[in-house]
């Protein structure tokens, strides 16, 4: 059972081959006998669970449900989840319990899915290989002294090893796309403004977006068919039509042109990583696209950019985490600078101070001209590359990430390499566009994952062209020794 | 040395919104502490703002008000601080791209002059909540009901040279910004409050001195106190050789004094950026102008009117026109007695008289229009004389009732029959024979001595035209 995509889940419940109690139940064993491996769960909700699928259950009974009714899912710890504790991979969250839900969890319930618990992650979403989690490192399914990646490593582990037929991610830097590579899942990022982020933790506005990872694209299409919408808690969520994102995924690849961004193949990308990626876009030649080789000029500006953005964005969005209203509070605090002192300093892990304190310095009087309105700027000019690029290509293609999952503690006191390895992600992220990660092969037994970029609002192409792969090849379907 | 007084204001005032700035909580005053305060005014992880448009309505009001440029692209930024009362740990205001650009007022001087006051920028912001000092056992308590309330931050130039200007120019944006109802102006409240920046410089000079902001003066009184302690203040420092330190200074106005709150070395770095949760607010020049159809007419235009279609003189038109419920009440009470000038009287007379008095505002008089104006009637259909009628006034007041039932109770109807009148006179003349000799022999002026005694027999109830009259004729030799 723990194999099947969600589409052919649903199927079984809708034919009576299992019921929605009896699936999240095995899930759930699942969970609570393999997770100890990998960390991949910060809270597994049983009860809560068990009680969702029974009255998922009960409304398949009564009439016409929605595909995902009765399908368990796992949420990234950085929704808010009504009366469950929600961290965000932080002791600053602890405790937390959220007096109301996410957007995208109400969503979910309202169709009738079911939480089986919420997923490890780095902290505040802070890092690119769940390391900066409080609540430990998740491991690599496929190789268990390996990063998933990060931030959203607890959710791509979870899929990875079949511990939860899909999860929900958040994508800020390449936190969807570069877990999804390195657990050989499939993982999208929609287009900014897509999803509402109304629950979800914030960590960088402005960057920030959820979206579905999953094992298929077919799968992922139809986990965005419901969070995709306009949100009116959400200003910046887009009201643009929702179409039904698996219409599409059978269309032809005749035709199809595809861009290959020069600077993603040169000089730091893994010359193994490189092959999988040449292979993978042959793939797409024999289905009949045209390759063509474009320039991305702006792309050695990204990751500069991208750590001023971020960084000044959380360090205002995490001052609200004071130990005044909710979460950690310090011991016996003197006055009211030691309880902002003392509970920061010792409820916030090495990497939310690096990027708080980098981010408060950009912002400061006298640096703020030359650091954040210079980085908006040049977001503005990878923007315009990308917009130019799409006028001559449907769709960019490149790795998800430089190499393969690096070990566990490798790249722990070097930031900047860890930095890097979302080289190809974050300007994608800039520039505000949807982009996928989709298993492409292997590497020393390790998954390699394709990033898809698109135009804007446009899923329904990427998703289109990542089932079409998956009609050609089997890289989705492979799962880690230990978790067959 | 002469020295010379520099003030700009900064005035915050309280959108009179249903619901919050930013949520959908409301905004009515003095509920039990954080009950009106919802996820988002808590500042929980993951609550994200929703602009209310009504707060863009209004600031825009203001805006053509005082013939400001309206822009009509404006951004929201983070102010960022700690402080318990501020749950994100910033303030979303607007720093870079406010959504009212320049304009101006003219305030009344005391001579009867007008000077004009520039307004440098008006901008949207929400308000903070309130920390508890009292009955928390020596801990403070937060209370969020306050926070994420609409504020328009109108800053002024520093075109104010004295308290009284300050004084006049605050008056006037009050007046403001009561006509448009975009603010209840309380200041009790706290919907209406003041910072003041303060500063002298030799007469003459132009470069500005070191300034010192007071913080948050809630009255009319109060600024003019506040500013003229800190105008002494700062000569004695500058007099006796010493230098005026730039920093933020508390009034206390039992001490009558100010005192230092942090010095521009404290002050925080506030970090500004264009906050990412909330969308540039974009207003077309076509929905600027169906707001300006919208707009009341203002005291300025009204108090042209009154001079004009009314025949008021300047003075008095101003004193109508200030406060808006004092012009409503005047155009109720002159439309229906048809008498500008009489209305105009007793408004600015025993009716403001009394509620100054009583420290009462005028939304608050006692009286109403249809009493006034019930009374007036009377003056007019000779039921009662103008002396008379203030005592009715008075009862009115006092809350005896409307005018003819006191004019009843009190027996106050004026005599005009004529027998009657001549009776009185007969016994007045008849009691004294040696001053209607005199004034048959010529003096003339005793006529007010007679008219005194036939209004004194008749309890000020006899018609004073009438008396006049008969008195002449019998008094003729």
């Amino acid at each position: 059972m723990h194999n099947k995509t969600i589409a052919e889940l649903s199927a079984g419940l809708k034919s009576g081959e299992f019921s929605s109690v009896e699936l999240t139940q095995s899930y759930l064993d699942r969970i609570n006998s393999l997770d100890k491996q990998i960390n991949s769960f910060i809270t597994v909700t049983p009860d809560l669970a068990l009680e969702q699928a029974k009255q998922a259950d009960e409304q398949r009974a009564a009439g016409n449900v929605g595909i995902l009714n009765g399908i368990p899912l796992a949420q990234k710890d950085i929704f808010c989840t009504k009366d469950v504790k929600t961290s965000c991979g932080s002791k600053m969250l602890d405790p937390f319990i959220s007096p109301y839900n996410a957007t995208t969890i109400n969503k979910f319930n309202d169709t009738g899915a079911v939480m089986l618990g919420k997923t490890n992650m780095d902290e505040f979403a802070m890092g690119s290989s769940n390391e900066t989690s409080w609540y430990g490192p998740v491991k690599n399914p496929w190789q268990q002294e390996s990063v998933p990646g990060g931030s959203s490593g607890g959710s791509a582990a979870a899929v990875a090893a079949r511990l939860a037929p899909a999860a929900t991610g958040t994508d800020t830097g390449g936190s969807i796309r570069q877990p999804a590579s390195f657990c050989g899942i499939t993982g999208l990022k929609p287009t900014y403004g897509r999803v509402s982020r109304y629950g979800m933790i914030a960590f960088a506005s402005s960057l920030d977006q959820a979206g579905p990872m999953t094992r298929t694209a077919e799968d992922a299409a139809l986990m965005l068919n419901v969070m995709a919408g306009l949100d009116p808690r959400d200003s910046t969520s887009v009201d643009e039509p929702v179409p039904d994102y698996t219409a599409s995924l059978n269309d032809s690849m005749a035709g199809l042109k595809i861009g290959l961004p020069k600077e993603y193949f040169s000089e730091g990308l893994d010359d193994a990583v490189a092959k999988v990626i040449e292979s993978a876009v042959k793939e797409y030649e024999k289905m009949g696209a045209v390759i063509k080789e474009i320039s991305l000029p702006t792309s050695n500006l990204a990751v500069p950019t991208y750590y001023i953005i971020a960084p000044s964005e959380c360090s205002s969005n995490l001052s609200r985490m004071d130990g005044v209203r909710y979460g950690y509070r310090c011991d016996d605090p003197e006055d009211l600078n030691d309880l902002y002192i003392r509970s920061r300093g010792e409820g916030f892990g090495a990497e939310v101070k690096r990027r708080i304190l980098v981010g408060t310095y950009a912002l400061s009087e006298g640096f703020y001209d030359a650091y954040y309105v210079k980085a908006q700027k040049t977001r503005r000019l990878i923007t315009n590359d990308f917009n130019q690029a799409f006028a001559d290509v449907d769709v960019i293609m490149g790795p998800a990430a430089p190499s393969t999952a690096f070990k566990i503690g490798e790249l722990t006191d070097d930031p900047i390499t860890m930095y890097l390895s979302d080289i190809y992600t974050i300007a994608v992220n800039l520039a505000g566009l949807p982009g996928m990660s989709v298993p492409a092969g292997f590497v020393n037994d390790m998954p390699v994952g394709l990033q898809l970029i698109g135009k804007h609002f446009a899923e329904s192409k990427l998703l289109n062209i990542a089932h079409q792969f998956q009609q050609a090849t089997d890289w989705h379907t492979q799962a880690p020794a230990a978790f067959k | 040395m002469q020295w010379e007084v520099v003030i700009g204001l900064e005035i915050h005032v309280q959108l009179s919104t249903k619901s919050k700035i930013f949520s959908g909580a409301s905004t009515a005053y003095g509920a039990e502490p954080n009950t009106q305060a919802c996820t988002v005014d808590l500042g929980l992880p993951g609550v994200l703002p929703v602009f209310n448009g009504e707060a863009l309505k209004k600031s825009v009001m203001f805006g053509l008000a005082v013939g400001a440029q309206i822009n009509e692209r404006s951004v929201f930024d983070r102010k960022n601080y700690f402080y318990p009362d501020s749950p994100k740990a910033y303030q979303i205001s607007q720093l870079y791209y406010p959504i009212v650009g320049e304009g101006h007022i003219d305030i009344d001087l005391e001579d009867g002059s007008q000077k004009r006051i520039g307004v440098t920028r008006a901008h949207m912001e929400e308000d903070a909540g309130k920390s508890l000092h009292e009955n928390f056992h020596g801990q403070t308590g937060i209370d969020l009901n306050r926070a994420g309330t609409p504020l328009l931050e109108i800053v002024s130039e520093p075109d104010m040279r004295s308290a009284k200007e300050a004084v006049a120019y605050m008056r006037k944006i009050h007046s403001i910004v009561r006509y448009l109802g975009v603010s209840d102006g309380n200041m009790q409240e706290g919907s209406f409050r003041c910072d003041a920046n303060v500063s002298l410089r030799p007469k003459g000079q132009e470069e500005f001195g070191t300034r010192a902001e007071l913080k948050n003066i809630n009255s009319f009184r109060f600024v003019e106190k506040a500013i003229n302690v800190e105008i002494e203040r700062q000569m004695d420092i500058l007099e006796s050789g010493g230098t005026v330190v730039q920093e933020t200074r508390l009034y206390d106005s039992e001490k009558n004094e100010t005192r230092s709150m942090r010095s521009k070395e404290e002050a925080n770095d506030y970090r500004y950026f264009p906050d990412p949760d909330l969308l540039p607010i974009v207003i077309s020049a076509e929905e600027i102008e169906a707001i300006r159809e919208t707009l009341p007419e203002l005291p300025d235009d009204k108090c042209a009117r009154y001079r004009e279609q009314l025949g008021l003189s300047e003075k008095d038109a101003r004193a109508l026109t200030i406060d808006r419920d004092m012009a409503d009440y005047y155009e109720a009470v002159q439309q229906a007695v048809d008498d500008a000038k009489m209305a105009a009287n007793w408004i600015l007379g025993d009716v403001a008289a009394l509620n100054n008095k009583n420290a009462i505002e005028f939304k608050a008089c006692p009286v109403s229009a249809e009493q006034l104006i019930g009374l007036l009637k009377r003056i007019k259909d000779n039921t009662i004389s103008g002396k008379i009628a203030k005592e009715v006034f008075e009862a009115m007041y006092a809350g005896e009732g409307d005018a003819d039932t006191i004019i009843d109770n009190k027996g106050l109807k004026q005599i005009t029959d004529t027998g009657a009148i001549e009776a009185i006179i007969d016994e007045v003349v008849a009691n004294n024979p040696g001053q209607v000799a005199e004034f048959q022999s010529g003096k003339d002026k005793l006529i007010g001595f007679f008219v005194g005694q036939v209004m004194k027999a008749s309890k000020g109830k006899a018609n004073p035209g009438q008396v006049n009259q008969l008195l002449q004729q019998k008094l003729k030799p």
